[in-house]
């Protein structure tokens, strides 16, 4: 029994490890990890992930291999009695120290890209986009030619009427806001979002982009990256948010400087 | 062997059914009401798993007997999205609350520790009584949930019932009404029951032990229980307390987690101003961190327990063991925030939050090295408890680990909300915490019935179950990685095109873990039918089957109504003392006295 479960757990970091690899070996699975990285961090948060995973590898190979081999080894079959132990002090401090050694080391690089994207405010000449979501869609709008966003009423929002975030008839630099349900960016320009919600909680998140932010009704929550790879992307909800979480979707669209002024100019509103 | 013929706590044993067991007062029943109540509860938890699993591998499919279960919700055979969300929901907080929280403490906790440190019962008997009252009916009105409202089986919010969903009503959707206002409620009192419980059990440790029973010859169970205990007294009044907050948004109308302009539905709240959402998440994760550790602690102690009793070897570095609990219990009250990092909290406070969490990790390492030292050079007696302890010390590892990625704020940019976190926490606090369930119940069921279970179905049992497990939650690992967010009721529908076209080639990962799941779930059938027919026809067993150490072992198994016959025994020696040399056994119970020393004279 000792033996065969030795072996099976054994097997087992055989066959995660496979898994984990399975990506690299197999065409068929080359989809199985992490999406495509297109923003400025993603290069930073890879090579964090790949070092993690190197870490965490390396103590999953070896906790489960000790394991597999005492189960293997020790068996009541074994003559004599077991050790007469109570442990030893050396080997709880050796131990202690190379954990929190480690641990801690991982737990310090794992504030770097945090810290990159986080503790500074968007760079100048950004890309502004607010960001209001409500149950189950996004609101992207642009403050258009003048640069300033529209004052905004909650009297005034209205679906039907193609008014989703409310903006104010009233207010002036309101008149060339531009309201998308997708969001363009120019390549390689920062982007800066101010994330509204209009009822629940919900969450921005590009798994290419290597970007998650909740966006929390009665906060107005300021995030930026950079993407720097032409494409379309997929949005996604990643807070629950009622019955229709699982299809908020939308699409990030990256475009040349050319395409996004074009992009803008179509969509402005004639006056 | 030397005892006492002082009584304490004496009671006399009761007469007529009811008395004796269903209100009782006997530490014994009320560990194996608690234990039935989440047997109950993990099968009901279990099926809702099976169904979720079903969706997610056969997308929006018909099958007839959806139908039959869901007359109502599920009219047209298939599994809606708002189905879906009350299933998860109700899979969780029964997970959670009713199996997770209720069986390791409230069940195993309760019938052995007041045994273990020579104890007639606890210290409140009366009050052990009201506390699984209580417990019984919050699953009551869990259970009443089911069917508050149409369409769907529960509220829908996850374990975690974030407001605003759950604190809006009706005009939120489907599952926010009454649903939800059921779930508070029982959630409220389940925080009571447990309050009370807590109460009980650090009382009863503190003041009952018997006569040599010093804080050092405990065994590692009691260190667990006791641990839980302090951080369910510390952390459920929180939870309490948000809950009531949350009930009167339905009840009275107020607005704690509710800012000013919402516009719900197409409406403009008008009535509710000045809520802060993420108060919420910081009271519930102020409990719902130590919360996890209330699950996995009792586990922890259990496999201590059991891996020492079949490794026949004392455990390694028992102090050592003690101060590790302790620190786990601690530092779990500093690090809730490392489930809010993306929630719109301030940066910095992640990154605090984030480090303290890293470094929880490593008295969860230590635990893990003194069990793998606990068996190098051991004797190891295969039998199901000590094999579904090594699991639990396997899976332990497997998940645990994972920690080190997600306690990291910028990794969490992408796997947050993932099925990498799905992945995470059902490998250590679900699953290693019922593989703790397995052990304990293996272990004790011949004293709490007096009957053995079947080994040989045991370690089927286990096989399926370890292999099943694995096979279930690893692939979650690769699905969060790339990017499929939890709580989706479909990722990627290939017959219709709908779902996120990114996850497109999950589906191989999808199907194999809900086919795993499907084999897992039938697995537990050998499991029930083993201790349906061990408990009545099982044979007997004896004082001391598995040639143990601890006091639960000195007295006949069943034990008597007051555990000692009236006598409090005498502890001489600390609790895992196997193959001492000389020794004309390979075991040493802690009431044998050691030829030379006097109880009190390790004091």
């Amino acid at each position: 029994m000792g033996k065969a479960l030795g072996i099976l757990i054994w097997l087992l970091v055989v066959g995660v490890v496979l898994l984990f690899l399975a990506h690299d070996i197999w065409g068929s699975a080359q989809t199985w990890w992490l999406p495509h990285a297109i923003s400025e961090h993603g290069a930073a948060y890879d090579s964090e992930f790949k070092i993690t995973l190197v870490v965490v590898a390396i103590a999953f190979i070896l906790a489960q291999i000790a394991l597999g081999y005492v189960v293997f080894s020790y068996g009541a079959n074994k003559a004599g009695r077991a050790v007469y132990s109570h442990g030893n002090t050396r080997l709880e401090v050796t131990w202690t120290v190379i954990t929190l050694a480690v641990f801690g080391t991982l737990g310090v690089m794992g504030q770097r890209v945090w810290a990159g994207l986080h503790f500074n405010e968007a760079p100048p000449g950004s890309i502004s986009v607010e960001v209001t979501a409500q149950q189950f869609g996004w609101n992207f709008r642009y403050p258009g030619a003048d640069g300033q966003f529209g004052r905004t009423d909650p009297k005034q929002v209205d679906d039907s009427t193609g008014n989703p975030v409310g903006i104010d008839e009233k207010d002036p630099a309101g008149k060339d806001d531009i309201v998308s349900t997708t969001l363009s960016v120019p390549v390689n320009r920062p982007v800066h979002l101010i994330l509204r919600s209009k009822d629940v909680i919900h969450s921005f998140f590009v798994p290419n982009l290597r970007f998650k932010q909740d966006l929390v009704p009665g906060m107005a929550i300021n995030v930026h990256f950079t993407p720097i790879e032409t494409g379309r992307y997929e949005i996604t909800c990643a807070e629950l948010c009622g019955l229709g979480h699982y299809k908020m979707r939308s699409f990030l669209d990256v475009m040349s400087e050319e395409d996004y002024a074009k992009w803008l100019k179509d969509r402005a509103p004639a006056q | 062997m030397a005892e006492t013929a002082d009584a304490i706590h004496h009671h006399e044993a009761p007469r007529g059914f009811i008395r004796k067991y269903i209100f009782s007062l006997d530490h014994k029943v009320i560990g194996i009401q608690y234990w039935l109540l989440a047997l109950v509860a993990a099968l009901v938890g279990m099926t809702l798993s099976v169904l979720m699993r079903l969706q997610l591998a056969y997308p929006n499919q018909e099958f007839g007997f959806l139908k039959w279960i869901f007359p109502n919700a599920a009219a047209n055979g298939t599994i809606s999205p708002e189905l879906y969300l009350s299933l998860m929901t109700m899979h969780g907080t029964i997970m959670v609350f009713f199996v997770l929280t209720t069986a390791p403490q409230g069940g195993f906790g309760n019938y052995i520790l007041p045994i273990q440190i020579g104890a007639a019962d606890m210290a409140f008997p009366r009050l052990n009584m009201l506390s699984f009252w209580t417990t019984f009916l919050a699953f009551v009105v869990m259970v009443l949930a089911f069917f508050a409202e149409t369409g769907v089986i529960g509220p829908i919010g996850g374990w975690t019932g974030y407001p605003p969903l759950s604190a809006l009503g009706e005009i939120a959707g489907p599952g926010e009404g009454t649903a939800v206002m059921l779930w508070i409620i029982s959630i409220a009192l389940f925080c009571i029951g447990s309050l009370l419980g807590a109460l009980n059990f650090i009382t009863t440790m503190l003041n009952m032990r018997t006569r040599g029973m010093t804080l050092t010859r405990l065994p590692l169970t009691c260190w667990a229980w006791f641990t839980t205990a302090v951080l369910a007294l510390l952390s459920f009044p929180v939870l309490l307390s948000a809950g009531i907050l949350l009930l009167l948004e339905h009840l009275a109308g107020t607005s704690f987690f509710i800012p000013a302009n919402s516009i719900v539905n197409g409406k403009l709240l008008t009535d509710r101003s000045g809520g802060s959402p993420i108060l919420w998440q910081h009271l519930f994760w102020f409990f719902g961190h130590p919360e996890v550790y209330i699950a996995i602690v009792p586990g922890m102690g259990l496999t201590s327990q059991v891996l020492s009793t079949f490794a026949r070897k004392p455990i390694f570095g028992y102090r050592v063991m003690i101060y590790a609990i302790f620190a786990i219990g601690l530092l779990g009250f500093f690090v809730w925030g490392h489930h809010m990092f993306i929630s719109g909290m301030a940066p910095m406070t992640a990154t605090v939050f984030s480090l303290v969490t890293l470094v929880i990790g490593v008295p969860s390492a230590i635990k893990t090295f003194n069990w793998l030292g606990t068996m190098w050079g051991a004797r190891i007696r295969f039998t199901a408890a000590m094999l579904f302890a090594i699991g639990f010390v396997s899976l332990f590892v497997s998940g645990g680990i994972t920690g080190l990625f997600l306690g990291q704020t910028s990794l969490d940019l992408h796997l947050h909300d993932t099925y990498f976190v799905a992945g995470h926490f059902h490998m250590i606090m679900g699953v290693a915490a019922i593989f703790g369930m397995f052990a304990g119940t293996y272990y004790w069921l011949p004293k709490m019935f007096g009957r053995m279970m079947n080994e040989t179905l045991g370690k089927i049992h286990f096989w399926c179950t370890f292999i099943g497990v694995n096979c279930i939650f690893i692939p979650f690992h690769i699905m969060g990685i790339m990017g499929a967010p939890r709580r989706y009721s479909l990722h990627w529908n290939p017959v219709t095109g709908e779902g996120l076209q990114y996850l497109q080639t999950m589906g191989p990962l999808t199907k194999f873990a809900s086919y795993a799941a499907f084999f897992t779930a039938a697995a537990q059938i050998i499991f029930f039918a083993n201790l349906i027919y061990s408990m009545f026809k099982g044979p007997k067993a004896s004082e001391n089957p598995w040639e143990a150490t601890t006091l639960e072992w000195v007295i006949p198994s069943p034990p008597p109504h007051d555990n000692f016959g009236g006598h409090e025994p005498t502890v001489y020696r600390g609790p895992y003392e196997y193959s001492v040399p000389g020794a004309p056994k390979d075991y040493c119970m802690q009431t044998d006295p050691e030829p030379s020393e006097s109880p009190e004279s390790e004091h």
